[in-house]
């Protein structure tokens, strides 16, 4: 039986310490949509998209009227574009960022990403056109996200990627001028990218993923920092504790969305993804758990420290598919007290 | 299935028998009641049984919400599990 105390903490969570759902992203698989034919494989895209997504928008917001749960952003990911696009012999893919962007609109979602390439261990043609095009892409679309990843930790750094990514940047952002360069707002460049990422710029459907499914993204470092001001100048075990009960519960709601929305499209639910990062409300900032947890100010020495304490507790939330975004590694630390 | 339903804001006469007067009309049972009056600001929890509600979900939501605006308090109405998932394994 729930304990009123147990309630209007839940609602507290909500109403004043900014926890949401901040994304349901859903991911597709677009690997059978080529074509040597430009104009095909775009229709194919789109009708694809839109026959997965249309619910999906609507979905999210039944949901969040009846749990009461905000659902801050609906948003769809696909497999990289670079993967799809290399059977057409066009140079330009701005036209699949097209065809993204007119499915994104229909479906109602505020961002659709997946202008994507993986090149951290070299270049194929679809590659090399898909960043070509990146500039343009992002200039003529609205909702289109894209992202390269240049590095991983078993291939290395792809340095002549690193290079051109930077000149890539500097296009877009010339390119968007009048948008006071928005258009890189939209790109992001990786090390180590994920293949489930449900958050924006960077998701993509990777391609060891399946037919179609539901990613959800939490938020919730205003919950963490208040959950930490109830356990001031406590001992350091005391305040690792808080933090896993705090982003168990987190995960735990974020869980129950993701099945939910599941369920009522027919898709698979694949991972609950646990953010702590800032969001530009006040109190919503990772940096403010750190100052909670003993640091004088966020940056000062032992900053690293704690936020490798903060990963370990939240880590060690033992669940089905929860995953945290802060790719730190992470090794135990001895302390007593942060604050002295 | 389960509704909790949550009321807060300054207290007045008639909170409790509005709203259990709109959830009677609409054929939701009150299984549980918590309620609380701290420095005039009333605070209400209950738990109903929606099994038999005669509109939808978020028409009851709407409309407890139409009367919270009503009277100048909040009324959420929330499906028991999003609290089951976060405080129960």
């Amino acid at each position: 039986m729930l304990n009123p105390g147990e309630i209007m903490q839940t609602i507290k969570m909500i109403s004043e310490e900014n926890l949401d759902i901040r994304t349901i992203t859903m991911g597709i698989s677009l690997r059978d949509c080529s074509s040597e034919d430009i104009t095909k494989s775009c229709d194919k895209i789109y009708d694809k998209i839109m026959n997965y997504a249309k619910n999906l928008v609507k979905t999210g917001e039944d949901i969040e009227r009846e749990y009461g749960i905000p659902i801050i952003n609906k948003r769809i990911s696909v497999t990289p574009i670079s993967l799809v696009a290399e059977s057409c012999d066009e140079e330009s893919y701005v036209k699949f960022a097209q065809a993204l962007d007119r499915a994104a609109f229909e479906t109602g979602v505020n961002f659709i990403g997946g202008f994507s390439a993986l090149v951290h261990k070299g270049y194929t043609k679809g590659d090399h056109r898909l960043i070509d095009s990146i500039p343009y892409a992002l200039a003529e679309t609205k909702r289109v996200c894209s992202s390269v990843n240049v590095a991983s930790t078993k291939a290395g750094i792809n340095m002549d990627a690193v290079l051109q990514m930077g000149r890539i940047i500097k296009q877009t952002a010339a390119l968007t001028e009048k948008e006071y360069g928005l258009g890189c707002a939209k790109l992001v460049v990786f090390a180590n990218s994920v293949e489930d990422n449900p958050f924006m710029a960077g998701a993509y459907h990777g391609v060891g993923e399946g037919e179609c499914v539901i990613n959800v993204g939490v938020s919730g470092p205003g919950v963490v920092k208040c959950a930490l001001e109830e356990v001031r100048g406590q001992e350091f075990g005391i305040v690792a504790d808080t933090i896993k009960k705090t982003a168990f519960k987190i995960t735990r709601m974020g869980q129950l969305v993701a099945q939910e929305a599941s369920k009522r499209l027919g898709v698979p639910f694949g991972i609950v993804d646990l953010s702590l990062a800032p969001t530009p409300a006040i109190g919503d900032s990772v940096a403010y758990i750190l100052e909670e947890m003993g640091i004088e100010k966020c940056g000062a020495h032992g900053t690293t420290a704690a936020l490798a304490l903060l990963n370990d507790a939240v880590k060690r939330v033992e669940l089905w598919h929860p995953r945290m975004l802060v790719g730190l590694v992470v090794h135990s630390f001895q302390f007593q007290r942060m604050q002295e | 299935m389960k509704a909790v339903i949550t009321v807060i804001g300054s207290d007045k006469v008639g909170i409790i028998a509005r709203v259990a007067t709109l959830l009677a009309d609409n054929g939701v049972n009150i299984l549980d009641i918590s309620q609380t009056t701290m420095q005039d600001i009333f605070t209400m929890i209950m738990l109903t049984d929606i099994s038999e509600n005669k509109l939808k979900f978020t028409e009851l939501a709407y409309a407890l919400d139409d009367l919270g605006i009503q009277m100048g308090l909040s009324i959420k109405a929330q499906h028991e599990d999003i609290f089951n998932s976060m405080h129960r394994i």
